[in-house]
């Protein structure tokens, strides 16, 4: 896992834009209405679903190497 | 790790209170990162918006901001303005508050070349007061006061900007984050009136009228549709479809501002400082 994805559960309203945006299927939105990480060793932290989350609910580092 | 732009934001205020999948938020976060990609002090940025959707933004926006009458925020920021030339006044509205209910204000805005930046948000509808078509519904699509379609042809305010007189003109979308941001941040290093019409989705009230009530679709439609300016450029006439649409920048040119012009004038009536 070369990534890091935090959620701002509170903020996510489960609209699915980062689910529809994700290149590798490393997200889906749970019975609750809100994203959850659901494959998290294929995420390659490219950052489409922060870029376009509209209400600045994920947020997706790249791992430093200690 | 908590990203820089979140010092803009009135955490108390967030989460807003926008519809599950609206562009509006996507939007503010470019405005709030083409300012801090600008550098532009905090005490020293004022955000006016008028009434609408859009314009709740100023409310989650951590600097001085005003939200206005309906349709009149270009008139307060012009005051602000010219009380205060130094202060960067960026001006956030919508289609229907800016080209409806403020039109005769934006075009004359627009003529004065006021150092303004005015952000469009274009959702292509009244959203907050119940989907009703605005002057930027596309013609043919459907809202709760055109059932049938819209017989209006839309608004191109990009090209209304152009012809009344601004003197930076550009579109993007909320697909188009990045160049979202760019197109702002060099409406903000302009000086004279900025346009940047940013089109956006409004599923609620827009997309479930139009089959489009998924989010994620309607911003692939943007993406599928919007065209870069260069591009357009050399398409051929039959290739320019109803839906498809230009984006970046379409015009600047440099004149003197309003400001300017205003400063000229108290110092041939006396100076103010006299």
């Amino acid at each position: 896992m070369n990534s890091e994805i935090t959620i701002k559960l509170p903020r996510c309203k489960g609209c699915g834009i980062c689910v529809a945006f994700c290149p590798k299927q490393v997200l889906a939105v749970d019975e609750l209405g809100k994203v959850m990480v659901v494959n998290a060793d294929a995420c390659i932290a490219c950052g489409q679903c922060e870029l376009r989350c509209p209400d600045y609910a994920i947020f997706v580092d790249k791992k430093v190497k200690a | 790790m908590e990203r820089s732009f979140e010092k803009y934001f009135r955490q108390n205020r967030l989460p807003h209170l926008w519809c599950p999948g609206c562009g509006n938020g996507i939007v503010m976060k470019a405005i709030v990162q083409a300012i801090e990609k600008k550098g532009l002090d905090q005490d020293k940025t004022v955000i006016v918006s008028g009434i609408g959707c859009s314009s709740r933004a100023s409310g989650y926006m951590d600097f001085d901001t005003l939200h206005t009458a309906h349709g009149r925020a270009i008139p307060f920021a012009t005051g602000i303005k010219l009380a205060n030339p130094e202060l960067n006044v960026i001006v956030i509205t919508g289609d229907g508050d800016c080209t409806a209910i403020g039109g005769n204000h934006f075009i004359h805005g627009c003529r004065r070349n006021v150092d303004l930046t005015v952000v469009l948000f274009n959702n292509s509808i009244y959203g907050m007061t119940g989907g009703q078509a605005s002057p930027m519904t596309p013609t043919h699509k459907k809202a709760t006061t055109a059932p049938y379609g819209a017989i209006d042809r839309n608004f191109d305010a990009c090209r209304l900007a152009e012809a009344a007189g601004a003197t930076y003109v550009a579109r993007s979308t909320a697909f188009h984050v990045q160049h979202l941001t760019d197109m702002i941040a060099g409406g903000i290093d302009n000086k004279g009136f900025s346009f940047i019409e940013a089109i956006c989705q409004c599923p609620t009230s827009f997309g479930r009228k139009n089959k489009m009530a998924d989010p994620a679709k309607m911003m692939m439609w943007m993406r599928d549709n919007a065209v870069m300016k260069a591009a357009w450029d050399k398409l051929p006439d039959d290739k320019k479809t109803e839906e498809k649409f230009p984006i970046g920048l379409f015009y600047n040119e440099s004149e003197t501002d309003y400001a300017t012009a205003y400063n000229e004038v108290i110092q041939i009536a006396g100076g103010a400082d006299k």
